[in-house]
């Protein structure tokens, strides 16, 4: 897959590809080609590293307005110079590491846990000419990728030596693994529709507007909103965001795999956790929400890359909202979410977007039928499993307490 | 349905997210060293003593080394030593004072029990809550000079109990210069109701 031509667009669309031309310009031939690949690694780096900052910054804010208090306001204008107060704090705290503790290993877990987060960094398109590395098979490459990020979960718990550390790492793969398969089964649709393992090829097949103003975007179709639905709960999971942050559920595990993590290390797995939730709402992006394509063809002036960070910052705050409101889940409910109710349901909607995709010629009155057959096979499940999903399990009473 | 319950929960956060921004009832946090919120009337945590006029703090304490509230302290923080020599009190009978009065509010618990066993009125509840001391010793061990404000200051903290206050003991003030006229007799302030001996006796 080859990125469109450069020279049929706006200024403002090839700044950043101007700006690195200049910069590699200025070196010797053969430096170049170095360079280039330097520039996309400091480049994520900077992006990510700041959104990262003023994320735990806005989220902060944001739980507090939702607790009906300010939130840091001390720090600079609105507190925004909190995060790097919060960054010195961390650098200069002592780094200890437990007598019993696996020196390396323990040394490696944030380390691999960071490297694994920012690779899958480098196959989301941010914009029409801003994709890192284009590779054919870029989908199943992000996900490989984040699976790769549990072993480093095991390392820290497995590594301090401390049973608590431990239980959460295994409770942390038990829920990893468990959400894997409703977030792999629900990109599936998706790539059947596009026909590639692509992301540069999964954000062309959703470009155009039919009538003029819907966008061709994968989450305004039945089976597509369905897996972004599926998409957005186990990323949540995979990302040990509440409700889903058992690993390191403070009042059952003290800190889960963080107990022994003290200083930068631990702020590396903090900041580990933010990369892997904004990789995984790009990915999210790019999969169901359009990439980089304007929602409306008279709003292509704004460069896409704009468009891209706008969605990218509304999935963001959706994740803050939902940890704003819903409780924990208990393990064997979280487990029992994931196989009893996300599995089955992926897999039919893997089924409707079979029917969708095989329908794609019926036109006229047979168009009215292609909805409400996919209608009904997105809705029906969820109503029957949702249904059964709690039946006999509550209200639980306690009859010694 | 399942997830109508996730909705409505997302629905109330929403609000008070929004809330925050606009109305005033939602949002109830104040600045603290910057805006003060007005204590609430029955705030209270160490107690000072009263004086009845502010020129003359240490002359016109109320207090007259009764030692009542030192007994009655349930941590014992109050200490207490009687003047050899005697001043005319509130009612302008002539009575010894506290040559000592010491208060450790690191022992303090704010019971307010000297306050009610008081039977001169002398003691009363304060509402400064800015305590920090670089000293925990000597800086929190208040002496008489520190505990001693004036009877407009009480004013200010509890207008209606003050001024009760002072109706009754220009009552009795008058009273015992009307008895003081006939025959020297002072009649003593009205001691405060003793606590009720009449409790119901438990079932049996």
């Amino acid at each position: 897959m080859s990125l469109p031509a450069t020279t049929d667009s706006s200024l403002l669309e090839r700044a950043p590809l101007i700006l690195r031309d200049w910069l590699t310009g200025l070196l010797p031939g053969p430096a170049r080609w170095a360079a280039n690949g330097l520039i996309k690694i400091v480049a994520i780096l900077a992006v990510f590293g700041l959104l990262f900052a003023f994320l735990t910054l806005a989220e902060r804010k944001i739980l507090g307005r939702v607790q009906n208090r300010p939130g840091p306001n001390r720090t600079g204008w609105f507190g925004l110079l909190q995060p790097f107060a919060d960054g010195i704090k961390m650098l200069t705290k002592e780094d200890i590491v437990p007598r019993a503790a696996d020196p390396v290993l323990h040394f490696l877990a944030p380390v691999a846990l960071i490297a694994f987060s920012l690779l899958t960094f480098s196959v989301i398109p941010y914009g029409r000419f801003l994709l890192p590395v284009d590779m054919d098979a870029s989908v199943l490459f992000f996900f490989a990728i984040g699976a790769a990020t549990e072993l480093s979960v095991f390392m820290a718990g497995w590594s301090s030596h401390n049973k608590y550390a431990l239980f959460a790492a295994m409770r942390a793969l038990a829920q990893l693994i468990s959400y894997e398969l409703p977030l792999l089964l629900s990109v599936v649709p998706v790539v059947l529709a596009a026909g590639t393992l692509s992301t540069a090829g999964v954000v062309a097949a959703q470009s155009g507007w039919k009538w003029g103003f819907v966008p061709h975007w994968h989450v305004f179709t039945p089976w597509g909103a369905a897996a972004f639905a599926i998409f957005m709960v186990s990323a949540l999971a995979e990302s040990n965001r509440s409700p889903f942050d058992l690993p390191e559920a403070e009042s059952e595990l003290i800190a889960g795999h963080l107990t022994e993590y003290s200083g930068f290390k631990y702020a590396l797995f903090f900041m580990a956790e933010y990369f892997a939730m904004c990789a995984l709402s790009g990915m999210a992006v790019t999969l169901f929400l359009g990439g980089w394509h304007a929602p409306l063809p008279q709003l292509e002036f704004i460069p896409s890359y704009a468009w891209f960070s706008v969605k990218l910052l509304a999935l963001l705050s959706g994740f803050m909202w939902v940890r704003a409101t819903l409780p924990r889940l208990r393990i064997d409910q979280l487990t029992r979410l994931a196989w009893k109710f996300l599995v089955p349901l992926a897999l039919i909607n893997l089924g409707t977007a079979a029917f969708w995709s095989l329908t794609i010629a019926w036109a006229g009155p047979l168009q009215p039928l292609r909805w409400a057959v996919s209608l009904a096979l997105v809705a029906g499940p969820f109503l029957l499993l949702g249904r059964r999903l709690s039946t006999g399990l509550g209200p639980r009473t306690y009859r010694y307490a | 349905m399942l997830g109508t319950g996730l909705l409505q929960g997302l629905a109330v956060t929403a609000r008070n997210l929004v809330g925050s921004y606009h109305d005033p009832k939602r949002f109830v946090t104040t600045q603290y060293p910057e805006q003060r919120t007005k204590l609430p009337e029955a705030y209270r945590n160490f107690p000072f003593l009263v004086s009845e006029s502010a020129d003359d703090l240490m002359g016109t304490l109320r207090c007259v080394a009764c030692q009542i509230c030192e007994k009655e302290c349930p941590p014992q923080c109050i200490y207490i030593e009687k003047s050899k020599d005697k001043k005319p009190d509130a009612n302008g009978k002539m009575q010894v004072y506290p040559a000592v009065f010491d208060i450790d509010t690191a022992v303090c618990m704010s019971c307010q029990i000297c306050v009610e066993v008081c039977p001169f009125d002398a003691i009363k509840m304060d509402q400064v809550f800015e305590i920090a001391a670089t000293d925990r010793f000597s800086a929190l061990l208040l002496d008489r000079d520190a505990l001693a404000k004036p009877n407009t200051y009480y004013h200010s903290l509890h207008p209606i109990d003050a001024a009760e206050v002072d109706d009754r003991l220009a009552t009795a003030r008058k009273a015992a210069a009307a008895k003081a006229a006939p025959k020297p007799a002072a009649a003593p302030p009205q001691p405060p109701v003793a606590p009720s001996a009449q409790a119901p006796k438990p079932a049996a």
